[in-house]
């Protein structure tokens, strides 16, 4: 692995993002980026990977050889495997688990995230028409949400905004937002800057952001 | 002498008709119903209004539904593990209804437990609260979901005795437990089917007193 301090991008989002795990959390990550995180998981921290089609204990996809499992997905539908420990259940006791705040930290990607912990990642009016899936739950239910997520779009729009313009996946649920550039903390007073990429200055974030932060006397480092 | 409900596939198909309403478990192509779907394409059977967690994916289960333009409505929430599926809704071909996937979930289980709907905060504050009642409880605010019901039901079981007593393998449970409680009529398909009396009875999942019908499904181990 790279040293953290080389990481970029996505790389060191998920570094990061993997850091606010703690040992025996259950995680729920969303498909793509937020899995990552499993790449990067400090030492001596072992999550319990949930996914929302049942099962407690997912251990990523059968290696090369391992028989593949017809019955074992994960939350995109694609084969994946059981650690020991591992436990499945129907979708009611899975969305109750998830629902009634036992998941304790769920990770997903975002179009939009504004500074009331607004979440809009699931629909693009006239453009995405996949459906919310299971999102609206985990962001609803989880103990933690942590948005992961590129600053700017690919067209340099800030995505961290005053107030989402897209339709809502929820309203006031996002807890921690964790970009290339910075970790913010949504608090009772506001957004927060708490830490900053390597080479990272409190103005560039704030020339990427339309949100307004509140910028401490003390910021830390992402790495 | 317990009831055997073990049919051939088209016999299964007798309650099948134009214009029913489907229950259809399954998470993208894990625990679908593949034989009773492949029963009811042979069958012609259009305009029909599916329930489902998704559309599996393109080609395969509820994706055959989708390709031979059978379904007149269909309420899910997600249907982008199917190209040809968001194609048609893109299209206008095909009509959906977004439901997340929790409530889902709780609206069939409110159906097919007697219960007259749910309270679920989620959704709140998104378009999905858009026409519903919101009602606070102890300070809290909830949207009202209604229950879901379906003429029939399709159940893709592990194992399943001759009585109808279910047992469902690893993610391949998903809605199929709920799913198999809230229609008029549910059709069971069992990769192995067994004697009466071969299940313990702890590990039943879904009482066969729920089950009309089972059929041996083809082995989908591809």
């Amino acid at each position: 692995m790279a040293q953290p301090t080389e990481l970029k991008g996505r790389d060191l989002i998920a570094y990061r993002t993997a850091r606010f795990f703690n040992d025996g959390d259950v995680v729920n990550l969303g498909i793509g980026m937020p899995t990552k995180c499993l790449d990067y998981l400090p030492e001596g921290i072992d999550v319990w990977v949930d996914t929302e089609n049942g099962a407690i204990g997912l251990a990523g996809p059968p290696k090369a050889g391992e028989p593949v499992d017809k019955d074992v997905c994960d939350a995109a539908g694609n084969p994946s495997t059981l650690r020991v420990g591992a436990c499945c259940f129907d979708s009611f006791t899975s969305f109750g688990y998830i629902r009634g705040g036992h998941v304790d930290i769920s990770v997903l990607g975002a179009y939009e995230v504004d500074q009331e912990g607004n979440l809009a990642n699931w629909m693009v009016p006239g453009k995405t028409a996949a459906g919310m899936g299971g999102a609206m739950d985990l962001v609803a239910g989880a103990k933690k949400v942590i948005v992961m997520t590129e600053h700017c779009d690919k067209q340099g729009n800030p995505k961290i905004l005053k107030k989402c313009k897209l339709p809502l996946t929820a309203a006031g649920e996002v807890d921690i937002i964790v970009t290339e550039l910075c970790v913010l903390e949504r608090t009772e007073e506001g957004l927060v800057l708490k830490e900053l990429a390597p080479g990272v200055t409190v103005e560039e974030v704030l020339s990427k952001t339309d949100a307004e932060l509140i910028i401490p006397e003390e910021i830390g480092s992402m790495i | 002498m317990p009831k055997d409900k073990v049919v051939s596939l088209e016999v299964a198909m007798e309650k099948i008709h134009d214009g029913i309403s489907i229950l259809i478990p399954g998470f993208v192509n894990v625990g679908v119903p593949e034989t009773l779907i492949k029963g009811i394409i042979a069958k012609g059977c259009k305009d029909l209004e599916i329930i489902s967690n998704n559309t599996s994916v393109k080609g395969r289960g509820i994706g055959l539904l989708v390709h031979e333009n059978r379904i007149k409505h269909i309420t899910c929430s997600h249907i982008g593990s199917n190209t040809e599926t968001v194609e048609k809704v893109v299209k206008g071909e095909l009509s959906v209804t977004f439901v997340p996937q929790g409530t889902l979930c709780e609206r069939v289980r409110a159906g097919g437990a007697g219960l007259g709907g749910i309270l679920t905060p989620v959704g709140i504050g998104t378009p999905i609260a858009e026409g519903k009642p919101v009602i606070e409880v102890d300070g809290k605010q909830y949207l009202l979901e209604k229950p879901i019901r379906a003429d029939v039901a399709l159940i893709h079981a592990w194992k399943a005795d001759r009585m109808g007593n279910v047992v469902y393998r690893r993610t391949a449970r998903n809605f199929n437990q709920v799913f198999a409680t809230a229609a008029d009529w549910v059709i069971v398909e069992a990769e192995h089917i067994v004697e009466v009396g071969e299940l313990d009875p702890d590990e039943i999942m879904t009482p066969g007193a729920l089950v009309d019908a089972v059929v041996q499904a083809e082995r989908s181990d591809d």
